[in-house]
């Protein structure tokens, strides 16, 4: 539906790259919003701990400093939020998903992952799209460590799904058998989230 | 679009008419979509202010921002009679239940308080009983949106206090405070409220609401029981 009288301020006159990068529905942003359900929570390096999981059983737990110990990789990578805004270029370091699973030594046993959070926070994401170089837990952004409010010490990182997906303020991987629902995946938001398929809510 | 009402300075109330049909959930918000002739959309949220109702109209209130191509859409364009494409309701996480509301904190900056009118008013139509307590900080008396309507709700509303802070301009009411919210100010409204809060829903910008929400912990309030919403995404 057109809308009377709405002009909008469109990306034009630029190289067209740009504009192609943005999934439909989405608008670039070069500030970094935040959005979170609760109190930002504060977590010391000293208190951070990370746990890998096979349903209720722990697998392997590291401290900040055996995690920091761990291959680090940097990815320059395109973000999409499903509140409306993308953007471009966001420059992360961390430790890819694949390097924390050959730490611990094991094949991923199922097929889904519910990444969990130090606030009660919890999202899932199939295997698929967390191992290949697709993942990582995310402790530095633009060379900086992770700043409180976009959920350090550290997050994870799903890029090519949207932002919600990217847990802050991650403490640990589970993999589960079935594919179960998150936070906001309870609360009304797709199960997957494929930015370009424009997946927000349930019913899309 | 049935009626356009300034609020503030920025802020103007939109009513739309959905049809009776419409159902929400106090704190729930609507996505308006803008599509121009070149087929070029955009999305915005929106929180509603109404309280739910089922009269077929519910009121959006939007504040005019800096660079907002939506914003400025609203407050400079769109006139009475224009149809716009809205979806939703939407949002399963910052919604206060008529059904079981418990008692209530709820701590809005500026324009992050029209979620929470919608809870108030949904609140004062009811036979819920259960406290309410509203803590609006603004710049000025003139950019704190619905004042007189929370001034009246605090006068004629048993269980429901509304306090005030204005960070720019001396508080009207000698009940108000004026400075940035902080700690003490928090537990003035708790012993307003009388009874330790079930749920605390806090709503601004994010420096606003880090703020309210690092003061409503060191109050005391379990960090589990408070909920955030964070404009400017």
């Amino acid at each position: 539906m057109v809308t009377r009288g709405f002009v909008g301020k469109k990306p034009g006159g630029g190289p067209k790259d740009p504009t192609e990068r943005i999934p439909p529905g989405q608008h670039l942003v070069n500030d970094f919003p935040v959005l979170t359900a609760g109190p930002t929570p504060r977590i010391a390096t000293v208190d951070w701990a990370f746990t890998l999981k096979v349903g209720p059983q722990p697998v392997k737990k590291w401290t900040w400093q055996e995690f920091n110990a761990l291959p680090m990789t940097k990815v320059v990578r395109d973000i999409h939020c499903v509140t409306t805004w993308s953007k471009l270029d966001t420059q992360w370091e961390g430790v890819m998903v694949d390097d924390i699973l050959a730490d611990a030594g094991i094949e991923p046993p199922t097929d889904f992952v519910l990444a969990h959070s130090f606030d009660g926070y919890s999202t899932n994401v199939p295997v698929a799209d967390m191992v290949g170089g697709k993942a990582m837990v995310a402790l530095k952004f633009g060379g900086q460590p992770l700043a409180t409010d976009h959920g350090g010490p550290a997050r994870l990182l799903v890029p090519h799904l949207y932002f919600w997906k990217s847990a802050k303020w991650v403490n640990g991987l589970q993999f589960t058998q079935k594919d179960e629902p998150g936070f906001w995946e309870l609360r009304g938001y797709h199960i997957y989230g494929d930015p370009w398929l424009e997946q927000r809510y349930t019913s899309d | 679009m049935s009626s356009i009402l300034d609020r503030t300075p920025s802020i103007k109330s939109f009513f739309f008419d959905v049809g009776t049909h419409f159902r929400h959930i106090a704190g729930q918000h609507m996505v308006v979509r803008l599509t121009d002739p070149d087929g070029y959309s955009v999305m915005r949220s929106y929180s509603i202010a109404s309280a739910p109702a089922g009269d077929g109209i519910i009121e959006l209130a939007i504040e005019r921002l800096a660079d907002g191509e939506v914003s400025h859409f609203f407050h400079d364009v769109v006139e009475v009679g224009d149809a716009i494409e809205l979806r939703g309701p939407l949002g399963g996480h910052f919604i206060w239940s008529a059904e079981k509301p418990g008692t209530s904190l709820l701590i809005g900056g500026g324009s992050g308080v029209v979620p929470l009118i919608s809870m108030a008013r949904q609140r004062r139509t009811g036979s819920a009983g259960e406290p309410m307590g509203l803590l609006l900080s603004a710049r000025s008396k003139d950019d704190a949106p619905f004042f007189d309507e929370l001034v009246e709700m605090d006068a004629g509303t048993p269980g429901f206090s509304f306090t005030a802070t204005f960070t720019r301009e001396p508080p009207v009411r000698a009940a108000d405070f004026d400075r940035r919210l902080d700690e003490d100010m928090i537990r003035v409204v708790l012993g307003r409220l009388g009874q330790p809060p079930d749920c605390t829903f806090i709503c601004g910008s994010n420096r606003f609401v880090n703020a309210a929400a690092d003061s409503v912990l060191a109050a005391g309030i379990p960090a589990e029981t408070v909920r955030t919403e964070r404009y400017g995404g």
